[in-house]
């Protein structure tokens, strides 16, 4: 194991000795392990809830990586690396760093809380648990290994997986409509990012010679004026920006819903959809000296987070709210890092100013995990227990339910940014770095920059808002047990453990914020912005400052437009129902399937004769050109051998029967002629010092005209009748092929760029094989294995001629009868 | 010669060609035959043709000619035979069944044109 001094950032690079797998590697690899094993432990045991056997990993991962805490805080990096595709300079490098570490720690351990939850939420009895716990544990060795990779490629690959896995656990009640729908489109939106990604990264390696995140942040101040620079910032953050649920491609994560609550707990809300912000954070000491990296994600970030908390205000359905709640909270640690990485223009003494918002960002990134999965389980709860999801038909559930209605005022007021609940602390970071926004005076932040804080503001009064619609709404009003499926009552001990843990979580990180900063954020912000010489550390009370006073006017705005509701919710019939992005996008897919469909269908047919069309056109276009372009046609007659009498009489013969068979009308004569082609060819054998060729020729052409004589009895008399197009059509396209065959055998003779191998045979077929017939020693000596193959053809063929003499179709004795 | 043959086995590409293209089983069968006839001599020819005796060491000949193309067609030979027997089956089958050799009636629709 390495461990390195960040110090001596030169020295990352030369490791590369330890190509051995490491227990590093293992730990991203191993669910992938465990997932082969549990289809048999499901079978195995099924009195046991599956779910058992999953719970170990995570946590012993999660103890695995929490031992790393030390080293990261200490500023080291630890790298570990295997050769993958050594060729491409592909390598599977594996690299814990803080903001790798951060990640981890949440995949894991968000990962252990969600399997508990889920033992308790998916009934052994009813659901196929097996294939849940795969794709589960598919996801999280996918999620470790792009958050641990310091390859591009490796990290890709690990990409492309989260987006299957998501894919398979959407569509996990795939009977359901509405599951299909939904897998399908967060797989269509993530993987169309995913490939722009792939670009980018492509577009990072022709810039800088390597795939190595590391080696690239060094090469970044010789890459930035690169004309490729550009594109590949912007391909990169399509694919960040499509994971992340950013406007305006948010629109799969609302329909992601469909997944069972444990999925959206973990992938739709605390790692998945944080891919995008990993990548954002990972890549910004590469891009960050571009102020469009700045803008794009400042202002894509504070747009989403806009577009999300509005209208999560109208939802109704409670998992529909946390959607677009988590895409909202995205857009703001989106807009959050895109602020901070303007940070790495600054000197040191100024970079902690602005390097706040990338504190807050990280900070908030742990928080909004710890708040949102709780919450994502509270709705999970009041789902189980009541059958519904819908705030119109829930109301006082606080008497039935206090335990979650508890941890559902914790979940809710920590985002809504109350006091004393960790939420709050990152809201007022979040302020801080918006108000700060006015001191940049870089990128035209001086004019335009003065949207970001209002915007922010607005923003957070509807995050207030919906917050409290999601708590009150459901648990306090009037009960309606007439609208409920099922009698509510608190929910099982087992499943509320996790909820509980991520509140405590919620509630020690609110009261003591300076347990992360070292530990995690500190090494984090490390990653993101490297040599900064922030100093985390997060205070409850800053006194009056301007950030408090927006937290209390959001408070007081958002408590009067949440008692007003019912008076302004017609806004929201403002916005037109027939031109949304949804539509947009079911349009767009309908019609690439008609248009795609109508395509197809023009030229696949379905005829062979229009493949052969299609094949032997290409064959004249594509050689035709090949040959005119590169002026390959050459004709040296200097190396021609000799003509002979008899061999212009057997050419005429070959051309003049072959011909005759396009006319003539009787299958017979057709037949015949075919033979007469053949033995003539056999004759040419002869002629050309082919006894062996010419032999076989006689024996398989005597064969072969029997054979036809044989089945012709049973064919029609008389050859089919064709139109005179059709014939001509025929008649160009063979003629083509005939002229393009000549030219290519008249120019290949001509060029003869290549000694023939043939010396090797003529010296070793004696001496190696102990044969003097140097055909016969090829075929069954020097290319033996060809002379298997071909039997193997044969037998082949024989067993198919056999099959259909022998058997019989339903019909089949009807026709003979006749 | 080799001139010469180039036209031949254009000739037989040719033929080989057009009768592929028509709506009858059997030319369609006898066009695959000619086309193999026309591959065979096309690698013959490009070995190049009578630069020296048989291909058999007992000739103690100084020089013989290239074994390889030949080696390579007497396989071909052999391959194209059985699918051409193959062809032949399916196309007294498919006829058996179905009442006509015709590819555009196999298929379900009028073969008129």
């Amino acid at each position: 194991m390495y461990r390195l001094y960040l110090g001596e950032a030169s020295s990352v690079h030369e490791i590369k000795g330890g190509h051995d797998l490491s227990l590093l590697h293992l730990a991203i690899i191993s669910p992938f392990l465990f997932a082969i094993i549990i289809p048999i432990l499901y079978k195995l045991f099924r009195q046991v809830h599956t779910g058992w056997f999953v719970l170990p990993l995570p946590i012993l991962l999660f103890s695995y990586f929490i031992s790393f805490i030390s080293s990261t805080s200490n500023q080291e990096i630890i790298t570990e690396s295997v050769p993958w595709i050594p060729a491409l300079g592909v390598d599977f490098i594996a690299k814990v760093d803080g903001l790798g570490l951060l990640f981890a720690l949440l995949i894991t351990g968000i990962g252990s809380l969600v399997v508990l939850y889920s033992i308790y939420y998916l009934s052994k009895d009813k659901e196929k648990l097996n294939t849940f716990y795969v794709y589960l544990l598919l996801f999280m060795g996918a999620m470790l290994g792009v958050v641990l990779s310091d390859n591009l490629i490796v990290l890709y690959t690990f990409w492309e997986f989260t987006s299957f896995s998501s894919f398979l656990l959407i569509g996990y009640w795939y009977d359901r409509e509405k599951s299909r729908y939904g897998a399908q489109k967060s797989m269509l939106i993530t993987v169309l990012g995913g490939l722009s990604m792939l670009g980018g990264i492509i577009l990072l390696y022709i810039m800088t010679g390597t795939f190595n995140i590391s080696e690239i942040i060094e090469q970044a101040a010789a890459i930035s004026v690169d004309p490729l620079f550009i594109p590949a910032l912007i391909c990169i953050l399509l694919g960040a920006f499509t994971k992340s649920a950013q406007f305006p491609f948010h629109i799969w994560l609302p329909d992601a819903m469909e997944a069972p609550t444990p999925v959206s707990a973990y992938l739709h809300s605390a790692t998945m959809v944080k891919a995008g912000i990993y990548l954002v954070a990972r890549m910004t000491p590469v891009f960050a000296s571009e102020g469009l990296w700045v803008w794009l994600i400042a202002g894509f970030g504070i747009v989403t987070l806009f577009w999300g908390s509005f209208n999560a205000v109208k939802q109704t359905d409670l998992k529909a709210i946390l959607a677009f709640s988590t895409i909202s909270q995205l857009g703001m640690i989106m807009s959050l890092l895109g602020l901070g990485a303007a940070a790495l223009h600054y000197d040191d003494i100024e970079s902690s100013f602005f390097g706040a918002a990338t504190t807050a960002a990280v900070f908030h990134l742990f928080n909004h995990a710890t708040f949102k999965g709780s919450l994502f389980m509270v709705a999970g709860i009041v789902d189980h227990e009541t059958g519904t999801r819908d705030i119109r038909k829930l109301g006082g559930l606080m008497n039935f339910m206090p335990i979650t209605f508890t941890l559902a005022i914790i979940g809710t007021f920590s985002m809504a940014g109350l006091p004393p609940f960790n939420g709050f602390l990152s809201k007022e970071m979040f302020f801080t770095g918006m108000v700060r926004v006015l001191e940049l005076n870089i990128f035209n932040f001086e004019t335009w920059g003065m949207l970001f804080p209002v915007i922010a503001w607005i923003a957070s009064v509807f995050t207030f808002l919906y917050s409290m619609i999601l708590v009150f709404k459901t648990f306090t009003g009037k009960y309606k047990p007439e609208q409920l499926e099922k009698k509510p009552h608190e929910a099982p001990i087992g499943m509320l453990i996790s909820p509980i843990i991520l509140a405590s979580l919620v509630i020690i990180i609110g009261f003591f914020p300076n347990i992360l900063s070292n530990t995690i954020i500190s090494p984090a912000l490390e990653s993101i912005l490297p040599n900064n010489t922030i100093d985390v550390h997060i205070s409850f009370w800053h006194g009056p400052t301007p950030e408090l006073f927006m937290t209390i006017g959001v408070i007081a705005l958002g408590i009067l437009l949440f008692l007003t509701l019912p008076k302004w919710r017609k806004v929201y019939d403002l916005f037109p129902t027939k031109l949304t992005l949804n539509r947009l996008y079911d349009g767009g897919l309908a019609f690439t399937q008609k248009a795609a469909n109508k395509i197809t269908k023009t030229y696949m047919n379905g005829s062979i004769r229009s493949y052969l069309v299609y094949i032997f056109a290409f064959f004249i276009v594509i050689l035709g050109t090949t040959l005119a372009v590169k002026n390959a046609f050459k004709l040296d007659t200097s190396n021609v051998s000799s003509i002979g009498f008899y061999e212009i009489l057997l050419a005429l013969a070959i051309m003049i029967g072959s011909i005759s068979i396009l006319f003539v009308k009787s299958r017979m004569t057709a037949i015949i002629l075919l033979g007469s082609v053949g033995y003539t060819v056999s004759l040419f054998y002869v002629l050309f010092r082919a006894p062996d060729l010419a032999l076989t020729q006689l024996v398989i052409e005597t064969i072969s005209v029997a054979l036809f004589l044989l089945c012709f009895y049973h064919l029609p008399k008389e050859l089919n009748k064709e139109r005179m197009s059709f014939k001509l059509t025929n008649a160009i396209i063979s003629i083509g092929v005939g002229a393009m065959v000549t030219l290519i055998a008249l120019s290949a003779h001509s060029n003869k760029l290549f000694d023939s191998i043939a010396e090797y045979y003529i010296e070793n077929t004696y001496t190696e094989a102990a044969g003097k017939n140097m055909v016969n020693v090829i075929l069954v000596d020097f290319r033996g294995f060809d002379t298997l193959f071909e039997i193997t053809v044969l037998t082949i063929a024989a067993l198919g001629i056999f099959a259909m003499i022998k058997l019989r179709m339903g019909g089949g004795k009807k026709n003979e009868n006749k | 010669m080799e001139i010469v043959m180039a036209i031949v086995i254009g000739v037989l590409f040719m033929s080989a060609t057009y009768l592929m293209l028509s709506k009858s089983l059997l030319r369609i069968i006898i066009g695959t035959g000619l086309l193999s006839h026309g591959a065979h001599l096309l690698i013959l020819t490009m070995g190049g043709l009578k630069r020296g005796t048989v291909p058999l060491l007992g000739e103690e000949a100084s020089a013989y000619t290239d074994p390889i193309p030949q080696a390579l067609i007497l396989t071909a030979i052999v391959i194209s035979f059985g699918v051409t027997a193959f062809f032949l089956v399916l196309a007294y089958r498919a006829f058996k069944e179905l009442g006509t050799d015709n590819t555009e009636r196999l298929r379900g629709n009028e073969g008129n044109d």
